[in-house]
């Protein structure tokens, strides 16, 4: 399992990386190989205002659909068009070509998971 | 690995599911669909048995052929759909659904009580389907056979790797391609021939995304004890004589099983309601996207006045409603014949 230390985590898999004052989200290696192959990503509509905690985008796998949540409250500024075309993005490059969406925050972000923590909440689950 | 009707079976291979799917549609793809329930019908009154246990009319297939059927419940519904396979004069192959495997056995035994022929359930043997485009040439190199003669739905021997193989020029996935019966002691050999000289292997996973193209349906998920076949786009195999169960199906159709086409991206899962304005008028019974024309597409039981080719629907996708168009299958235009 692959989870690098430049960025920080929730418990329902997401991954959370600051840049410039943004937010970029994907999901992690855990995440997609427990999934399976990504057939279809659903994306927000840029500009819309998100609570933290609120199902943004939605990831389907052969297996099942998985709900991706907002882990700061903002506006979605950027989202990852590639994934129409090559949903498979998310499976073979997660950290960066997979990512999902981008959150301009409206304040501080919340408590999150370092990489070994939710290496510890994974390990759980897997 | 996934568990499926007690056999442990790889959902896909390390590339995937996608790359598996378009490798079958466009090169050469190899299935282990060995759990499929063999049972071989031997005896002076095989086709009599035949003719009365399943929907469709063995009367018809002639030595070295196959056809698609059905095995009725007796309740308005089905216990399987089977696959029948004459491999000499008083000799058939049926191969049914892992799944249902102790239902057919149940039903099949009853019903040949009352004729002078056996059915045994053979778990001797594997069975190996390839799949694609390019399966035939694959298939003719390996086995040293000449092909070009063998049309679908015929039967031939041949040998590969030294085995004894049935193969019949049938599947599962729309396209050309072979299923292979062999002795099981001699699927691992045969397999890596076949992999060996370029078929790809593919999981379960894309068994379904497949079929689905195809339009053919799976039972557990499309059909199943309840299904009226004469309300599916497979009636055409209920022939008309007296068979088991064929007067308990109404064939009157208060609902009707479609294919359904999302009007915009989307999965449509099992169970998902399918609606025409705010009124639910049905559900989804299997539904994908499909990796080759990256559309939404499914199968799902909805109201007959609704059921036509056109209607215009919508499916509840995660509490939103997404518009989508009763359309005729196979979903791609290529596979239509």
């Amino acid at each position: 399992m692959n989870t690098p230390d430049d960025r920080q985590y929730r418990n329902t898999h997401e991954w959370v990386l600051e840049q410039d004052g943004t937010v970029l989200v994907g999901i992690t290696d855990f995440a997609q190989d427990q999934l399976g192959d990504v057939v279809f990503v659903e994306l927000p509509q840029v500009g819309r205002a998100v609570q933290e905690g609120d199902t943004v985008a939605v990831v389907e796998s052969v297996k099942t659909a998985s709900d991706i949540y907002a882990p700061v409250s903002g506006t979605i500024s950027a989202v990852n068009d590639d994934l129409d075309a090559k949903p498979e993005l998310i499976n073979e490059d997660p950290y960066d070509r997979g990512w999902l969406f981008r959150i301009e925050p409206d304040g501080d972000l919340p408590q999150l998971l370092t990489a070994q923590a939710y290496n510890e909440v994974a390990e759980e689950e897997g | 690995m996934v568990d499926f009707a007690g056999w442990e079976m790889p959902l896909h291979y390390p590339t995937g599911i996608n790359e598996e799917h378009l490798e079958v549609r466009q090169g050469t793809g190899l299935f282990d669909v060995s759990h499929m329930t063999q049972f071989q019908v031997d005896g002076p009154q095989a086709l009599q048995f035949l003719r009365y246990a399943l929907l469709n009319d063995a009367q018809k297939l002639r030595v070295g052929r196959a056809h698609y059927s059905m095995l009725a419940n007796g309740e308005g519904g089905l216990v399987d759909d089977i696959y029948v396979y004459r491999t000499a004069q008083e000799s058939y192959l049926l191969v049914g659904n892992a799944a249902n495997r102790e239902a057919v056995k149940a039903t099949l035994g009853e019903i040949a009580d009352r004729f002078d022929c056996t059915v045994e359930l053979r778990e001797d043997r594997a069975l190996l389907a390839l799949q694609g485009p390019g399966a035939a040439l694959l298939l003719e190199r390996v086995a040293q056979a000449e092909l070009s003669g063998l049309k679908k739905n015929r039967l031939t021997d041949m040998t590969i790797a030294g085995a004894p193989v049935l193969a019949s020029r049938t599947g599962y996935t729309g396209e050309d391609g072979f299923e292979l019966f062999l002795p099981a002691r001699n699927a691992t050999e045969v397999w890596s021939t076949l992999t060996g000289a370029g078929a790809k292997p593919c999981g379960l996973g894309c068994r379904d995304t497949l079929r689905l193209e195809a339009g053919y349906p799976l039972f557990g998920a499309d059909l199943d004890g309840t299904t009226d076949p004469l309300c599916t786009p497979y009636a055409w195999l209920v022939k008309e004589k007296e068979s088991y169960g064929i007067e308990s199906l109404g064939g009157e159709c208060s609902r009707r099983l479609v294919g359904i086409k999302l009007n915009r991206r989307g999965i449509a899962r099992n169970g998902y309601r399918i609606r025409k304005g705010e009124e639910q008028v049905g559900w989804i019974t299997s539904g994908t996207i499909s990796p080759v024309t990256r559309e939404g597409i499914a199968m799902g039981w909805v109201d007959a006045q609704y059921s036509e080719v056109d209607e215009q629907l919508g499916i509840e996708i995660r509490g939103e409603v997404f518009p989508a168009t009763v359309v005729q299958m196979p979903f791609l235009e290529e596979l239509k014949k």
